[in-house]
């Protein structure tokens, strides 16, 4: 089955009116010898039987609606997604659009994209955010890029705090090989215990960028204030990597001071999908505007006076700046941006307060049934949002093996991340679990306890 | 096309003024790159800096463009007014959108007016 | 005709969705730590439905119309991609769950690497990047760290044609490397003497578009990779143009090292208003040990009654993560659906006509339009908007009329090598109908151009906008709505 709607009348009529007599002789600047080759692929399927084998492959997981019940967290998250966010997005006019370049054609994402921007400069507490990145991790890897832009290469350290996510620091450090940019503060020997005060004795004046993780990987909050002080008064820049779901309830990394907050979109209204396509959201400061990467929307007018948006300060941006550019990014999450935005539209000031407040008791009840559960309790003093940090008494993948029997998807290891923490599981509590649901989990812990 | 007589030029668009010591961009620069929203000068007060090297970098709506120091000396002073408005560049490129002050700079080898219109004229073809 | 915005249309006390309350007892907050304001918007779902709703109208999409924009291979995405993404058994699995519970997911993972590897001919593929221009950092990354693996540091330049994408000399630049231009010949080429001569052992690679974005498959393309071999440079491959070879020619054949793909380009996945694109990368064997990690292999080979057990496995040298989890997996299932319906069959017949309905395109408007590299092209060519006899019209005037017309215009200002360019792709998408009325609209144009050229000056006129004051835009830098109560 193919999507090619030529007759073959038409086609010889279009062959003649380019002057071949054959499709082949389109092709004559290809090496011949390497020209048609015969590819290994299974015979073509219709729509019919296309629609079976995906079905097929889809089942053979087992999926947290109807197979498991998951705990399971460490930077994507299970929430309810409000059926009018996919409604909006099947629109073919949001789906099958392009990047808006030509505006008076392409309002309808312009606007949801300017949207998108204010939604998230309400969220973080910042004055302006770009259309989006791929996902968290490169988020956070731009912001090492716009510090590095901003001293023109001139400081080269980047303090990173080792309670941010392995992927995002694994990201980082890839993308920063081949940059003169050294990371620090999240080797192996890192006290894992102490508070945000222990980077600020790595900040100096070659510091371009500290990054913490708010509420940390481990789930802990911490109030940066002091942190982000020491570093401004060593003239570096601090970039907060942010769960969005927290600033429902918490206090914005801007009212820290941080002059950069980045995070992962996932939670606001894009489904877990076996890890995406996600939305990376980066916001700052105006005075960093111009370093930073990605697009931008601006509003404006047009010919006939009406207010209208546009991307803006396009010079930036590779397709102009070419090698001068803060960043090669050139497409944003478009989509998922929507997603978001339609998200946080529906569920608005109540509604997105009430899920932060629905996460925060459910995982304080869960954390508090586990610690009281035998040889079982919470590895941190520090306060916790949907995300808490538990000793076991036993390997976590024998436990997680244990609840995977009983149905239920366990907590993150943290153990193949951090050696100091073998035997301590991650666990995540959001608005979709169950007090049932808890209960049952937690009984089952106890059983793996006493075997 | 305005080439004030007494700057000098280089070919790539700046002009160095001799009697102040001020360097800027041309009205040729700015007209080709048009509305200008964006200036960042990178060299600051007490560099030293050789002839060649980026002094700013500079956005309009549609392009973007790098100017270099037309002489080598030391910058006794950077126009800190152009980043909030940037678009002095455009209105007055060789008053108010000076971007660096140099001292002790040495303007030979740089075109003259007469040649750097010649050159302007030819790219226009 | 605007919309509001979200904020304008906000009302206080309203609210789309509503939760269960707490089914557990509330835990103390921490008051210290709570934010003071949430300013967010305020609706009733009908509101949200509607005004989103009325936004899609101000669009023009691939569903409403046709979409020729060059480089961008605008084609039909297929409706079943949809639904085969959306599948609750995909849609609902964590990234992290224990590989045997994702079984479905990862032998489809694995099996897409193995069909890019067959469309391609490269020895090895990661599906990670998330974009094209994220497969291009990850290709340079995976170049540089090849040379020094081989303690070969000397090597700091990256040759860039001058007709590429500007992504490729902006990825070589976050590696610190040194671009170099090299130009094209008279006939749309790489200019081969130009490249010889740029050739030496400072030299990473060549990143390399072909067909290049003139639309014109390189005539000594097998020379201009040969030289980069000499020097002992890597030859990346821009996989933006792929559309055109599927089937035809396979890049690793030709004896491209690496090369990406765009999922959202040749393989049908929506582009979604600018994203998410899809960037995996295709290497050949003596790459294949620096690609990212993790890669999805078999980790445990099928015996008798038990099948293979699809798992993670990373490679020796890997360059590392380039993103969080496992790429975009969603963007997966519809290139799978795509490649599953098309076979090889359909897939080389989604090249020819690709290529046909270009070349017809063309021919439809020769003598109207300068085509300045004019010979057969590709999936796509690049023609001029401008005319002696219409001096004051511009590409940008062309583009903007043709809107008038309903359709998208072409991508302009692009290549830089041609002056007020036009680059039209039509995909092979089009039917011969649409691709008249298209070349109707265009001579009518051309000769409106001389005619009546303020038409074209103050176009578009039926279009719900006129054109926009940039000016304004980046001087008031207006990039977020009011808030309320900050």
């Amino acid at each position: 089955m193919t999507y090619i709607p030529h007759s073959l009348k038409e086609r010889d009529a279009m062959l003649a009116a380019v002057g071949v007599k054959s499709l082949e002789d389109l092709f004559k600047d290809v090496p011949a010898e390497h020209r048609f080759p015969k590819l290994n692929l299974p015979p073509a399927l219709t729509e019919m039987e296309a629609a079976a084998e995906l079905g097929e492959l889809s089942i053979g997981n087992e999926n947290i609606r109807t197979d498991l019940v998951s705990f399971l967290g460490a930077g994507a998250y299970n929430h309810y997604i409000p059926a009018a966010v996919d409604a909006l997005l099947r629109r073919g006019e949001f789906y099958t659009a392009y990047t808006p370049y030509q505006p008076e054609i392409s309002q309808g994402t312009l606007q949801a994209i300017f949207e998108y921007q204010s939604l998230i400069s309400a969220l973080t507490g910042m004055e302006v955010s770009n259309a989006s990145h791929y996902d968290g991790a490169t988020a956070v890897a731009e912001a090492a890029n716009l510090a590095y832009a901003q001293f023109r290469g001139k400081r080269t350290k980047v303090v990173l705090s080792p309670a941010v996510n392995p992927q995002y620091r694994a990201t980082l450090r890839t993308y920063v090989q081949g940059m003169s940019l050294e990371l620090a503060g999240d080797d192996a020997k890192a006290n894992l215990d102490a508070g945000p005060e222990v980077l600020e004795g790595l900040i100096d004046e070659t510091t371009a960028l500290v990054i913490v993780q708010y509420p940390d990987f481990f789930g802990r909050i911490y109030d940066y204030t002091k942190l982000i002080e020491a570093a401004h008064a060593k003239g570096a820049l601090v970039c907060a990597a942010a769960n969005p779901t927290a600033l429902g309830l918490l206090k914005t990394p801007g009212e820290m001071g941080a002059d950069i907050v980045v995070g992962e979109g996932q939670p606001l209204g894009i489904p877990l999908s076996y890890g995406g396509p996600y939305l990376g959201f980066f916001a700052t400061r105006k005075q960093y505007l111009h370093k930073m990467a990605g697009r931008l929307v601006g509003e404006t007018v047009d010919s006939r006076g009406q207010r209208a948006y546009v991307l803006t300060l396009t010079a930036r941006e590779q397709h102009i700046k070419r090698e001068r550019a803060t960043s090669n990014i050139c497409t944003n999450q478009g989509l998922m941006a929507l997603a978001s935005a339609i998200y946080l539209s529906l569920l608005g000031k109540s509604g997105f307060r009430q899920v932060a407040e629905l996460c925060y008791h459910k995982a304080h009840y869960a954390a508090g049934k586990i610690a009281k559960v035998k040889g079982y309790s919470l590895c941190f003093e520090a306060p916790f949002f949907h995300e808490f940090s538990v000793c076991c008494p036993k390997p976590v993948e024998e436990i997680n093996d244990h609840l995977l029997e009983h149905g239920f998807l366990g907590g993150y290891d943290l153990g193949q991340d951090y050696p100091s923490l073998k035997d301590h599981l991650l666990v995540a509590v959001t608005e979709m679990n169950t007090k049932d649901e808890i209960d049952a989990m937690v009984d089952v812990l106890a059983e793996v306890a006493h075997d | 096309m305005n080439i004030p007589a007494a700057y000098k030029y280089t070919k790539t668009d700046e002009w160095f003024d001799p009697t102040s010591g001020k360097v800027g961009l041309t009205d040729y620069a700015q007209s080709q790159l048009s509305d200008i929203v964006f200036v960042e000068v990178v060299v600051s007060a007490g560099e030293t800096v050789q002839a060649g090297k980026q002094i700013a970098s500079v956005e309009s709506v549609k392009a973007a463009a790098e100017s270099y120091a037309p002489v080598t000396g030391k910058v006794v002073e950077v126009n800190d007014n152009l980043a909030g408005n940037p678009e002095i560049l455009n209105g007055d490129p060789y008053g108010k959108g000076w971007m660096a002050k140099f001292e002790g700079a040495d303007a030979s080898g740089l075109m003259d007016a007469a040649a750097y219109s010649k050159y302007c004229e030819e790219r226009a073809h | 005709m605007t919309e509001n915005t979200i904020y304008e249309l906000s009302s206080p006390g309203r609210t789309g969705v509503t939760f269960p309350k707490p089914d557990v007892p509330e835990a103390k907050l921490p008051a210290d730590l709570l934010r003071k304001d949430l300013p967010l918007p305020e609706l009733a779902e009908v509101d949200v439905v509607r005004h989103f709703t009325n936004l899609s109208k101000y669009n023009y999409s691939v569903d409403g119309g046709f979409y020729p924009l060059g480089s961008c291979t605008m084609k039909y995405n297929p409706k079943i991609n949809e639904e085969t993404a959306r599948l609750p058994g995909f849609v609902f699995t964590h990234p992290l769950q224990p590989i045997e519970t994702v079984q479905g997911n990862l032998a489809l993972m694995y099996q897409l690497q193995e069909w890019l590897k067959e469309i391609s001919g490269f020895a090895a593929v990661t599906l990670q990047p998330a974009a094209g221009a994220h497969g291009e950092l990850t290709g340079v990354l995976i170049m540089r760290a090849y040379h020094r693996l081989r303690g070969d540091a000397r090597r700091v330049k990256m040759l860039i044609p001058d007709s590429a994408h500007g992504t490729n000399p902006a990825s070589s630049a976050m590696s610190s490397l040194e671009v170099v231009q090299i130009p094209s010949d008279a006939r749309g080429n790489v200019d081969l003497a130009a490249l010889k001569a740029a050739c030496d052992e400072t030299v990473v690679g060549l990143m390399l578009t072909n067909p290049n974005t003139l639309g014109l498959f390189d005539e000594h393309v097998e020379q201009v990779i040969a030289a980069v071999h000499a020097c002992g440079g890597l030859v990346y491959g821009d996989g933006a143009n792929l559309n055109a070879l599927l089937g035809i020619v396979r890049p690793g054949d030709l004896g491209f090292d690496l090369m990406h793909f765009n999922l959202h380009k040749t393989f049908s996945t929506p582009h979604g208003g600018g994203g998410p694109g899809s960037g995996p990368v295709g290497v050949s064997q003596k790459l294949a040990n620096f690609l990212p990690s993790p890669l999805v292999g078999i980790v445990e080979e099928a015996d008798g009654e038990q099948p293979a057990l699809f798992g993670f496995v990373e490679p020796e040298h890997s360059i590392g993560r380039v993103k969080a989890f496992n790429g975009h997996f969603g963007m997966f299932v519809r290139a799978y659906t795509y490649i599953a319906m098309h076979g090889a069959d359909g897939l080389r017949q989604i090249a020819e006509y690709a290529v046909l309905n270009a070349n017809y395109v063309r021919a439809r408007l020769d003598g109207a339009y300068t085509v300045p590299f004019d010979r057969t092209c590709m999936h796509e060519f690049v023609a001029e908007g401008q005319w002696a006899e219409a001096p004051g019209v511009r590409a940008l005037d062309v583009a903007k009329r043709l809107m008038d017309y309903d359709f998208h215009p072409p991508t302009n200002y692009f290549p830089l090598i041609v002056h007020e360019a036009l680059m039209i792709e039509p995909t092979e998408t089009e039917n011969k109908a649409t691709l008249d009325a298209f070349a109707d609209a265009l001579l009518k144009i051309a000769e409106e151009a001389r005619t009546q050229p303020e038409l074209l000056k103050e176009a578009p006129h039926n279009t719900p906008f006129g054109r926009m004051d940039e000016v304004k835009a980046a001087r008031e830098l207006v990039l977020c709505c009011w808030l309320p109560n900050e």
